[in-house]
């Protein structure tokens, strides 16, 4: 019977060897793909017990983002509160209990649960969780200004719209401000969500959680002329002081044009004799609309894809939550395959068309001129500091690549200043600083409702702070009567004046 | 004169055996207290001593009765039994209070079938028919309310009152004994094929199909019926007839898959736990995903298994319930206990573990090859093989090698029965390893 006998020791050993070889099997080699699983509510939790990184604005005192220490079962779990109530919010996004994430905090998840991290960070952290001790993410501190930040947003009110502002020659984002808003604190409470869904604010059927500064598309109006004067001038068809004759209206396949159309024009309805410079301070659609016809779609496109248009713009938001600039069609970006036949290139030349613009895109334009026409790279993420205060990463300002000549870049400013002190623009003077900047008042397709640009930078002779303003959906709402005042104030407290 | 030596060494290595595996239970509580010390008492540490002082019983008995019975068997059975109750502590102390009770009804069963049995465990032979009847009667116990509460009101478990039994798990002992008994009578007729012996047999498998169908307890049945083929192939050496009973297995299995939803769901859910798509959910009648839904509880237990990793979570550092302090995994304490473990411990921990299980099944058969008689024989194999089989069948389901059974795993789960059941185990083997050495 003992052959049996050990032939049944046989079985039941195997039997248990088999245990072991499907326990590794899910521990060791499948365990990376379990845990990337969408339903692993194991690996949910455990996102819970690590003290989420702080985030900061730039000052290193105001707290954006932080954490609730909430004790269940004898284990600590963290949750995310927002101290300073929807600053940025649309931006800095929001973490939830149900682990749904936006924004910076979608983005940055990794750095402020302390999973990149360098090595001897890795021990500790593996250290602390066999110790049952807290694990700590990484803090990170952003670029945002807290004071103009909030005055940016307080100054949008209710209205639809954003306020890009930032370093022109590193690419530092000083504000980032979307309206309507919302204060993250409420994602995560009983029917919140919702109540956040209902926030349009008075443009109607907006979502307050849209960030408008880098997701939102608006027509620029001629706060594009920044791009089509770029091309005539760095291509060398035009100077600024190139002659033009405004009838009051352009010609265009057969057809007048009128300046009429134009919201954004001051002054008289025929200049007559004009200036670049002129048609630029002014904004006479009928001077841009020869430019363009002369210099041509495709050279226009090919200066707009310089200042970054036709890609989405680098930021360390989440992609999703960012969209290039172009000609639409279809909601689609679209590049002509033949601009000459398939391109309207004077209305092109003044921003209509169909061209579609995010605040941001607009803002690197003008701080590109503000850089003597090299596109700064733009990010928000100023440095990441581990629990131990070491340095886990620094952000080092770098370059899109040069757009225009630095001839040319002065050669708009100049045009910019004069915007400023005797053209469209002059709500935007400050008293002590020259300003240079840029209106734009796009028609929407409603009778006498437009989108309100104003993009800027100042000191105009040494640039610290570049910055673009949109309104949306404005009742005879002008970007210099209604968007410049706000450039105006966001950049006196942004240069402490 | 030598054997004397050998019989003292024998018991005396089994303390020190014991004293290993009490120091183990005490850096084990310490290990839970120090990670829950917000949540947990040091008082709990004296559950290391209460457990220690029990096996220390259990070890003078034993002593007295069996002296020369394998002296591994019982600080065995201790080290998993310590690392079941520390589990179960962590993951509520009130039901780890609970285990402990059973613990000590266990030790008195142990106690009590070494004292009683201590002359002669043969004469259990005798009363083999009665065996069988006890075995089909606990077996179909829980079909039968009437029977049911008797058992649920008796004395016994009055004090106890939350407790449940689950007469199956000694209705396996029964089985065993009676196969032994009757397989060691009749394996020479049968290895020659005579018809009429095959009754009792029959009715064997006719009643595990019967349980397996009446009671949805397919994993029950799956181990009744492993332990059957075993103790048959081991009485009879004649391969084929395993395969026969298989064949008779397997056609009832398709039967009754096609018969009963849930143990379709089992086997489904075992061989398609994920769906990219929605299907059908019987629990709220709406479409969801099988993992959010029938395959939700394999699921998480894998996910908790694999949260594990090489190294483990540590004692008392697992994550076993969301942020709101909702239970992540049903039955965790009980059927799912080595999930829990095996994120607790990690790779190394729980490899150990099977390890732990391997060494006392190969004592079992060792204990099972140097006995003397056919019946020790097939007892001592039996009992040890449904041993392994047991760990097999739920560890086994819980890491989807098999479909998954709900059954406890031997020592560690949460339960009373199976406490009692599983001394049963040891001291049938320390009975047939003391008469052996004798």
């Amino acid at each position: 019977m003992n052959k049996q006998l050990n032939r049944l020791a046989l079985v039941a050993v195997l039997m248990l060897v088999a245990l072991i070889v499907a326990t590794t099997y899910w521990q060791a080699w499948a365990a990376g793909s379990l845990a990337a699983k969408q339903d692993n509510a194991v690996e949910l939790v455990s996102q819970f017990q690590v003290a989420r990184g702080l985030i900061f604005a730039s000052n290193g005192k105001t707290v954006l983002a932080a954490d609730r220490r909430v004790k269940r079962n004898g284990q600590s779990f963290y949750f995310r509160r927002y101290p300073s109530h929807g600053l940025a919010a649309q931006t800095l996004g929001y973490s939830t209990s149900a682990l749904s994430q936006t924004g910076l905090e979608l983005s940055l998840n990794d750095f402020l649960t302390g999973s990149t991290t360098n090595l001897s960070n890795a021990i500790q952290r593996t250290l602390d969780r066999l110790g049952g001790g807290t694990v700590y993410g990484d803090n990170v501190t952003l670029t945002i200004d807290a004071g103009a930040q909030a005055l940016a947003q307080q100054l949008l009110g209710n209205r639809c719209g954003a306020v890009v502002a930032m370093n022109p020659h590193t690419g530092a984002i000083y504000v980032m401000a979307s309206s309507p808003t919302y204060d993250p604190n409420l994602i995560d409470k009983p029917g919140g969500y919702s109540k956040v869904l209902k926030t349009t604010g008075t443009c109607g059927g907006s979502s307050a959680l849209l960030n408008r500064a880098t997701d939102g598309l608006f027509t620029p109006g001629s706060t594009f002329k920044m791009v089509t004067a770029a091309a005539a001038l760095d291509s060398g068809a035009f100077t600024p002081t190139s002659h033009f004759v405004d009838p009051g209206y352009c010609e265009e396949y057969g057809k007048k044009v009128y300046n009429a159309g134009n919201p954004d024009q001051n002054g008289p309805e025929s200049y007559g004799g004009v200036t670049l410079a002129q048609g630029f301070e002014h904004s006479i659609n009928s001077v841009f609309c020869n430019v363009g016809k002369q210099i041509g779609a495709k050279t226009i496109l090919e200066y707009a894809r310089k200042f970054g248009f036709y890609a989405t713009p680098p930021l360390e938001t989440p992609a999703n939550q960012r969209v290039p600039s172009g000609l639409y069609k279809n909601n689609k970006l679209w590049f002509p395959k033949d601009p000459v036949t398939e391109v309207d290139p004077g209305r092109l030349a003044f921003g209509q068309f169909t061209m579609v613009a995010t605040p941001l895109q607009m803002l690197l334009v003008g701080a590109t001129i503000a850089n003597g026409g090299v596109v700064p790279r733009p990010y928000i993420v100023k440095r990441v500091i581990g629990h131990d205060g070491s340095v886990i990463s620094r952000t080092r300002p770098t370059t899109l690549g040069r757009a225009i000549k630095p001839q040319t870049a002065s050669e708009l400013t100049q045009m910019m200043i004069s915007v400023v002190q005797g053209g469209t623009g002059t709500h935007a003077q400050i008293p002590g600083i020259q300003v240079a900047g840029k209106t734009g008042t796009a028609e929407t397709g409603l009778n006498h409702v437009y989108t309100a640009w104003f993009v800027a930078f100042a000191p105009a002779e040494n640039p610290q702070v570049a910055i673009a303003v949109v309104l949306e959906k404005q009742l005879n709402g002008f970007g210099g009567a209604v968007s410049a005042p706000i450039a105006k104030a966001v950049l006196q407290k942004l240069l402490h004046r | 004169m030598g054997a004397d030596a050998l019989t003292l060494s024998f018991r005396n290595r089994e303390l020190a055996y014991l004293i290993l595996v009490g120091v183990l239970t005490a850096v084990g509580f310490a290990s839970v207290y120090i990670a829950r010390k917000s949540h947990v008492s040091a008082a709990s540490l004296t559950y290391a001593i209460f457990f220690f002082v029990l096996y220390l019983a259990a070890h003078v008995v034993a002593r007295f009765t069996v002296p020369s019975a394998d002296p591994y068997l019982l600080p065995l059975a201790g080290l998993l039994t310590a690392i079941g109750l520390t589990e179960i502590y962590r993951l509520g102390p009130a039901n780890a209070f609970k285990q402990g009770l059973w613990v000590v009804i266990g030790v008195a069963v142990f106690a009590a079938a070494l004292i009683f049995l201590r002359q002669d465990y043969r004469l259990l032979e005798n009363y083999k028919y009665l065996f069988g009847l006890g075995a089909i009667g606990l077996l179909f116990m829980p079909l039968l309310p009437g029977i049911g509460q008797t058992v649920n009101g008796s004395r016994l478990w009055i004090h106890f009152g939350g407790l449940q039994f689950q007469p199956g798990e000694l209705g396996k002992i029964a089985l065993i004994v009676f196969l032994a008994a009757y397989l060691r009578e009749k394996r020479e007729v049968l290895a020659q094929g005579r018809v009429k012996d095959w009754g009792p047999l029959l009715v064997i498998w006719g009643g595990a199909m019967l349980v397996l169908f009446a009671t949805d307890d397919l994993g029950g049945a799956l181990l009744y019926y492993g332990i059957f083929l075993a103790i048959l192939y081991a009485a009879t050496a004649r391969l084929q007839f395993v395969l026969v009973f298989i064949v008779l297995f397997l056609v009832g299995s398709a039967a009754v898959y096609q018969g009963t939803p849930h143990v379709r769901e089992r086997v489904v859910n075992w061989i398609q736990p994920w769906t990219t798509h929605k299907v059908h959910c019987a629990l709220n009648g709406q479409m969801t995903l099988r993992q959010d839904c029938a395959s939700y509880q394999e699921v998480q237990s894998l996910y908790s298994i694999a949260h594990g990793g090489y190294a483990g979570t540590g004692l008392g550092s697992g994550l076993f319930t969301t942020a709101q302090g909702h239970p992540l995994i049903p039955y965790l304490s009980t059927d799912f206990i080595y999930s829990a473990l095996a994120q607790e411990l990690g790779l190394i921990g729980v490899s150990a573990l099977l390890l732990i299980y391997m060494v006392f099944v190969l004592r079992g058969f060792r204990v099972s090859l140097a006995a003397n008689d056919g019946f020790s024989k097939l007892l001592a194999a039996g009992l040890t093989f449904g041993f392994a089989l047991q760990t097999f069948v739920i560890v086994g389901g819980i890491l989807r090698v098999i479909p998954l059974t709900g059954i406890t795993l031997p020592f560690v789960s949460y339960g009373g029965s199976s406490v009692i059941a599983n001394f049963l185990v040891v001291a049938g083997l320390m009975l047939v390893s003391d008469r052996a050495n004798r």
